[in-house]
């Protein structure tokens, strides 16, 4: 008996150390990373790199974020309402589940297939250039997936007895979901956002053959009906990501990779910089609610 | 004799296969209060959640038989929602939703499309008050609900449902959860709930029947096994089955 207990509590430290072990080397590596790019990207700085001129990346910045934006605004309506209908209204069955199916597959689908599949359909199909507008939808169908499950889940966990005290007070099934539902899962579904935009930020293979690889803008023009304009989203636009893979693999620029080192350095930022925000609105909201 | 407000008509309940009530036959007057108590799983909360047809919520519940609520049978072809607002229902865990506490009022009269602020402030004070919690939460309208005590919100629950203007409160153990001082809280705003609202109350403690109804029904395997004035059945049952519970004997 008192040898097994020891036995016991040894093993116990044994896996408690190894744990410790795994988990400090994924930080260290991640901590490495992080800083190798941050560090080569501080190097690379050069006066006049976040200008709009060849030279700058000011316009792949902005395409990103732009990008992004009409990525979101596109699926996160598509993909919550998804989201909302399997947890809400799908009756269990064979319908059902060949959906549940259709989404996981589509969730692990390859972004190079989303990009082909891209430009036959907003590219090819309409007879259209390359533009930002089809390489949004491109990561609105790879973020959808994920935005609908997120959310399914979360409005699958606000607490019974919420739906139960709203519908007690003669509310709607919708008015539930709206006024009860939603806001109750409001934080999970903005981790789901958090991660949707954080695929749109680093996705480039998605990209290639829908936003094109290259802008051509004039930052003067304000006239988002201009396809010169910066703002037109019907105009052709690398990303950051994009951007990044072009400089390291077939600019003519003789400074590019510092320019991509620099590049790589300012996504990391904007991503935490998003990723940050979201989360401080998210927390905010849930402070709010729970009334602490 | 006292005006009938539900009249159930052998009525049978089942979740899948299994008959959770049996040929319930129970008529429920105006401006009473009437207790349900029976042990776990004997029915009684099933029963009450048929009263404004929570059951819906479950896809497996099938029912035969009649509830009749204002002539109408409430299993036919009724405007549900419009039930709802007629006969409100408190919770056994209190469940203010987690907004303001004003907002935890006003949101049952926006739902059915009241809109005038001043009405809807009125409304809010009106309900607080019925609910004896206008006192303590008068300041901190506009807190989240979630703050308050566990026997603050039930009374908000309450007030909840009292700004629907219901006509028939359903309780399902809405002390169990609180601790004795808020129990009696609770126990004597029903007492002056019951000039203005029929309330249908499922009890665990056979002290809280007793001290509150008016009438008692005695539930047991999905059966009502008797029902009669709360004294007669605490004094003087009819069926063994009842004094045995009563008594203590079992449950």
């Amino acid at each position: 008996m008192k040898s097994e207990h020891k036995n016991a509590i040894v093993a116990d430290k044994i896996a408690t150390v190894i744990l410790y072990c795994i988990a400090g080397f994924f930080l260290l590596l991640l901590a490495g990373f992080t800083a190798y790019i941050i560090v080569k990207g501080i190097m690379a700085y050069q006066p006049g790199i976040f200008s709009f001129e060849r030279t700058g990346i000011g316009v792949e910045l902005f395409n990103t974020v732009y990008l992004v934006l009409i990525s979101l605004i596109i699926s996160v309506p598509i993909g919550v309402g998804a989201g909302i209908y399997m947890a809400e209204y799908a009756k269990a069955g064979k319908v059902t589940n060949y959906l549940r199916i259709c989404i996981e597959t589509l969730s692990s689908l390859p972004s190079i297939v989303i990009g082909l599949f891209g430009y036959l359909v907003f590219i090819y199909m309409t007879g259209s250039k390359y533009n930002l507008f089809a390489g949004a939808l491109a990561v609105s169908i790879l973020s959808l997936p994920l935005l609908t499950t997120v959310t399914e889940d979360a409005i699958r966990a606000v607490p019974s007895i919420y739906k139960e005290g709203s519908l007690a007070v003669g509310a709607t099934h919708w008015q539930t979901i709206v006024q009860i539902c939603l806001p109750v899962a409001m934080p999970r579904i903005i981790t789901g956002i958090i991660l949707a935009a954080g695929r749109g930020f680093g996705e480039a293979a998605a990209l290639l053959y829908t936003a094109g690889m290259s802008s051509n803008v004039n930052p003067n023009i304000w006239n988002p009906f201009d396809p010169m304009s910066l703002l037109c989203p019907f105009r052709p636009g690398d990303t950051l990501a994009l951007h990044i893979w072009a400089l390291k693999t077939e600019s003519m620029t003789p400074n590019a990779d510092q320019i991509a080192d620099f590049s790589a350095a300012v996504l990391l930022v904007l991503i935490f910089a998003f990723s940050l925000g979201s989360r401080i609105l998210g927390a905010r909201l849930d402070r709010k609610m729970s009334g602490k | 004799m006292d005006k009938i407000k539900f009249d159930t008509k052998s009525l049978d309940l089942f979740y899948g296969d299994f008959q959770a009530l049996k040929s319930i036959n129970i008529k429920i007057c105006e401006n009473e209060v009437t207790a349900f108590i029976g042990p776990s799983g004997c029915g009684k909360s099933t029963f009450l959640r048929c009263l404004n047809r929570m059951n819906d919520l479950i896809d497996s519940v099938k029912m035969k038989g009649e509830i009749i609520f204002d002539d109408k049978d409430i299993n036919g072809d009724i405007d549900v929602i419009n039930l709802r607002t007629r006969v409100g229902m408190v919770f056994q865990k209190p469940n203010p939703f987690p907004m303001s506490i004003y907002d935890n009022i006003a949101y049952g009269p926006k739902c059915q499309g009241l809109k005038d602020k001043r009405k809807l402030d009125t409304l809010v004070k009106e309900s607080l008050t019925k609910a004896a919690l206008w006192e303590e939460v008068k300041d901190r309208l506009n807190k989240s609900a979630l703050g308050l005590s566990g026997g603050q919100q039930q009374r908000l629950c309450i007030a909840r449902t009292i700004a629907m203007n219901p006509e028939v409160i359903l309780m399902d153990e809405p002390t169990s959860a609180l601790d004795p001082i808020a129990t009696a809280k609770i126990e004597d705003l029903m007492s002056s709930l019951k000039k203005d609202y029929t309330i249908i109350i499922v009890t665990h403690s056979m002290q809280q029947a007793g001290r509150i109804s008016d009438k008692t029904a005695f539930f047991l395997m999905g059966e009502i096994v008797e029902f009669d004035e709360t004294p007669k059945i605490f004094t003087n049952p009819n069926d063994k089955r009842t004094e045995d519970y009563i008594t203590g004997r079992f449950g």
